[in-house]
């Protein structure tokens, strides 16, 4: 059904259609690998929209966009947060490679959607 | 706060800045035992023994519950058991330690001149089975624990007194578990301090982190997720894991130092070992 609905929108709303369900996708995978333990495993320290059994050592992450109206400074947080605290507790998810460069674009995208 | 962040710095940053001059254990303690004063100003010093439960009012209650039938007795009976039964050769236990080996546990772990290497208690227990011709047992948990859990029943009460003497090789050591224990590792970059001391009272997913201050009091431990009584390298063991670090063997010397400067932080608090946690 989703590969239906994927193929109607390539032929016949490429256009406008594809970059949005492009992105939601990108969301969706991006809260999947947020939310998974093996991977980001965010909730660990922080809550998140419906996440559940959060922890509290980083702060609650909603309103990103308006806490980094630079993007790539959100991504830089995710990348290695030790950069801008070396005393923190969060894991360096892209410099220790926790998360794939790819991986990390969808967390972003999620983050910055809350 | 502003302190507190100061602090911090001092105390990752005297390591990094200079990790080989020799600070004085007596100031780290003082230091470590100001910054939780910070830190949890509620938590009075004699309750750090009590981990998380000198935090959490909750979690306190119904520890307190499990604790009017405590779930180590088998194992302390198992342990003093076996401590009262005589080696193959005739000698116990009570051969190898000073006291017979009865309220003791409060002087470990030791620096022992002869080896110029620090001996735990379980170490010793083991180091006193091969001297008598018995074969060594598992570290972590089984017998060993056993006897050791109730070793640390007969030293309740009693004040932690671990001694750095004035011996190049002890400082050594000393210095050697402290930066094990301020190290990042692991690919969650975390060291013990990330998570025992800066975050001491955070909540990570639903476990409120316990203070590294009187973390050893209590242990051995009955963990109700081990259903049994383990030792503190099997904790650990469990930590380093935690962050996706390889573990060090148990009573490694890397365990050994670790286990030296981590119970010298607790000097003056009493033993209440053997603990109960979940
Ligand atoms: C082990 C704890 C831990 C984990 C796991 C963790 N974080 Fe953090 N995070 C923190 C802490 C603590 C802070 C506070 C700032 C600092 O120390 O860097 C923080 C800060 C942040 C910030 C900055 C928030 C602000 O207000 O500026 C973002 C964004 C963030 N984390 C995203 C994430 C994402 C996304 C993940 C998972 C891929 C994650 N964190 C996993 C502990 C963690
Ligand atoms: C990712 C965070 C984290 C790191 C890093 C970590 N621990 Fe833990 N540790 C925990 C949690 C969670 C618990 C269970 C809750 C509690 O008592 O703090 C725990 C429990 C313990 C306990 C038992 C406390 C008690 O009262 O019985 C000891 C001892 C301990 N850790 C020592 C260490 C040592 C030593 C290191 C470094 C080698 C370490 N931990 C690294 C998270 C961590």
């Amino acid at each position: 059904m989703k590969k239906l609905i994927q193929l109607i929108s390539v032929v016949f709303l490429f256009p406008i259609a594809l970059p949005y369900a492009l992105a939601g996708d990108q969301i969706a995978e991006g809260k999947e690998i947020a939310f998974d333990r093996k991977k980001g495993n965010c909730l660990a320290c922080h809550v998140i929209d419906d996440g559940e059994l959060p922890g509290k050592m980083g702060p609650p992450l909603s309103q990103m966009q308006k806490m980094y109206p630079d993007k790539s400074k959100l991504r830089d947080q995710i990348w290695d947060a030790t950069t801008k605290n070396p005393l923190t507790a969060m894991p360096p998810f892209g410099r220790h490679r926790m998360l794939t460069e790819q991986e990390i674009d969808k967390v972003v995208d999620y983050i910055y959607s809350l | 706060m502003k302190g507190l962040t100061y602090l911090s710095i001092v105390l990752f940053g005297a390591l990094a800045v200079n990790a080989s001059s020799y600070a004085d254990p007596q100031s780290d303690n003082e230091m470590i035992r100001e910054y939780f004063d910070d830190r949890l100003p509620d938590v009075a010093l004699e309750d750090y023994i009590n981990g998380v439960y000198a935090i959490d009012e909750n979690a306190r209650l119904q520890w307190e519950d499990i604790e009017e039938f405590p779930p180590y007795e088998d194992g302390v009976d198992q342990g003093q058991e076996l401590f009262e039964t005589a080696f193959a050769n005739g000698k116990s236990y009570a051969d190898c330690f000073p006291n017979g080996g009865i309220g003791i546990k409060q002087d470990y772990p030791k620096f022992d001149q002869e080896t110029g290497q620090i001996v735990t208690l379980e170490l010793a227990i083991n180091q006193c089975r091969t001297t008598h011709g018995e074969q060594a047992l598992a570290y972590g948990k089984g017998e060993l624990a056993y006897v050791s859990a109730y070793m640390a029943f007969t030293s309740r009460d009693k004040l932690i007194n671990v001694t750095v003497p004035n011996d190049p090789r002890a400082q050594a050591a000393y210095e050697a578990g402290k930066k094990m224990f301020y190290a990042r590792r692991g690919q969650l970059n975390m060291a013990c301090a990330t998570c025992h001391v800066n975050n001491a009272g955070n909540q990570l997913r639903a476990d409120i982190l316990s203070p590294a201050l009187g973390h050893t009091s209590h242990f051995p431990v009955f963990r109700f997720k081990w259903d049994d009584i383990g030792t503190l390298q099997r904790r650990y063991a469990g930590c380093n894991k935690q962050i996706r670090a390889k573990p060090f063997k148990l009573q490694s010397v890397t365990y050994r130092n670790l286990e030296y400067f981590h119970t010298h932080m607790s000097n003056g608090l009493a033993i209440n070992g053997p603990g109960s946690r979940k």
